[in-house]
């Protein structure tokens, strides 16, 4: 058995909610300058050189690089050695949300109840799912969300007999309604298969890998290549403006299914695509 | 080229902007989301005095992130504008002439932007550090209550934003997305 004072873990997540909301990730940041050099809209370059010039301010005078700093979303992996002390894992995670959003000038987006409404003044509580996995370490990954974005993002329960097609035919409608609206460039990460809460997950896990990495599955990467120039041929471009980039990348991540049934899920991620990890 | 604005707005300044030209603003613009708007229409409702002068003015789509000690304001970039639609129309027949913010509008919007003679300017969604910088001085109108919803008087400096839908009916979404879209 190892043991793991939870304060460790409220530290590294108040660390963790901070520099995610003020360093944009070097993938993001490759992504969008590769964007710069392949975007033939005037409108569209003034935007993505708008983006780049934002990222550089954020870092040096510490501001986040967008208002909304999101919903802290996290994906953690415990290993089944693992003894956590001195408290219950999750409030430990949500004191380091606490701590992180009041300390890093972030932007308190949550409400308690959806439908009264009333703000909970800390960004708690986050968004935590849990898996036990072999060995003796933790594995931490947040993704500070954003709401355009999640707004935007849609489930479809396809007949299998729609295919591949329908998944591709569903992503592109669910891109097309969204426009300018989740703020492109955007990242777009598809779940197909599992069940109905399933691939809403796999959606959601698509969006944490790190941008230029494409599914080690052949036919999955096949598959995102495929969804990007469809959705780059949409036109939207960066802010719907009109242009060439309106997806800086696709994620697809797939999951065994019910005989019945082809699940898929869009989940739509801004430009400002903020996600970190600390093993402990 | 790049053209400049001065609020309060006149007729000319509004005639004077086609969808997608790029505008630069200075002056005072004020601030509100859903929950000021809503505040703002319950007042109009029932007859009352608003917090603010309407008339030629631009209202800007913003829930900043707290601000540093010794700083204006924190990050302040345009949240999404279809949240304040339903709002829109009657605050445009008051004298709004300006709203930026980011994303579609509904038709009931857009008829109303052509009807009163006002723009839909749009901000860039996540640049939100840059706009900060343009933006000098910071101050409560109203509604301190609502946090980073309140009701603020803004001067800003050069603040960058597009022209979405001028007053001309043209609709810088539709018009870009048609020049750029290739056949599936």
């Amino acid at each position: 058995m190892r043991e793991i004072p939870v304060e460790r873990v409220s530290d590294v997540v108040e660390k963790m909610c901070i520099d995610s909301n003020i360093f944009l990730g070097q993938d993001v940041l490759k992504a969008i300058k590769r964007g710069l050099d392949l975007e033939e809209s005037p409108l569209g370059r003034d935007v993505l050189e708008q983006l780049v010039k934002n990222t550089e301010i954020a870092m040096n005078t510490k501001t986040p690089i967008c208002q909304d700093t999101g919903t802290a979303v996290f994906f953690l992996e415990i290993g089944q050695e693992v003894h956590f002390t001195g408290g219950y894992i999750e409030d430990a995670i949500n004191e380091g949300v606490a701590r992180g959003y009041e300390k890093g000038y972030l932007r308190k987006s949550i409400v308690l109840d959806p439908l009264r409404r009333v703000n909970t003044g800390d960004n708690t509580p986050a968004v935590i799912h849990t898996r036990l996995v072999p060995g003796d370490r933790v594995r931490i990954v947040l993704s500070a969300k954003g709401g355009g974005g999640e707004n935007m993002s849609a489930l479809k329960m396809l007949k299998p007999a729609d295919g591949e097609e329908g998944v591709i035919d569903f992503v592109l409608e669910t891109v097309e309604r969204a426009g300018p609206n989740p703020c492109p460039p955007i990242i777009v990460g598809v779940g197909v298969g599992g069940n109905f809460e399933q691939v809403a997950f796999l959606a959601k896990k698509a969006l944490i890998r790190k941008l230029g990495n494409p599914n080690p599955d052949e036919d999955l990467a096949r598959l995102e290549e495929i969804l990007l120039e469809k959705i780059n041929d949409l036109g939207i471009g960066p802010q719907g403006f009109g242009g060439r980039i309106t997806a800086l990348d696709v994620h697809v991540e797939k999951a065994p299914a019910h005989i019945a049934s082809l699940p898929v899920a869009v989940n739509i991620n801004c430009h400002v695509s903020r996600h970190l990890e600390t093993i402990i | 080229m790049t053209k400049t604005l001065c609020p309060p707005l006149a007729d000319k300044d509004v005639e004077n902007l086609k969808a997608g030209d790029r505008v630069l603003i200075s002056g005072i613009i004020y601030t509100a989301r859903d929950a000021a708007h809503k505040k703002l229409l319950e007042l109009m409702e029932r007859g009352e005095k608003l917090p603010l002068d309407l008339k030629g003015q631009i209202i800007y789509y913003v829930g900043p992130t707290p601000a540093r000690e010794g700083e204006v304001i924190g990050a302040a970039g345009p949240t999404t504008s279809s949240r304040m639609d339903k709002y829109t129309p009657p605050l445009l027949e008051r004298g709004v002439r300006a709203v930026i913010g980011k994303g579609l509008r509904s038709q009931d919007v857009k008829k109303s932007l052509k009807d009163n003679k006002s723009v839909y300017l749009v901000a860039v969604g996540g640049a939100a550090a840059l706009l900060k910088e343009k933006i000098v001085s910071s101050k409560l109108v109203a509604y301190e209550e609502l946090g980073p919803e309140a009701i603020r008087e803004l001067e800003v400096c050069d603040f960058p934003v597009f022209v979405a839908n001028d007053v001309h009916g043209n609709d810088i979404y539709e018009i870009g997305k048609r020049k750029y879209e290739r056949n599936r």
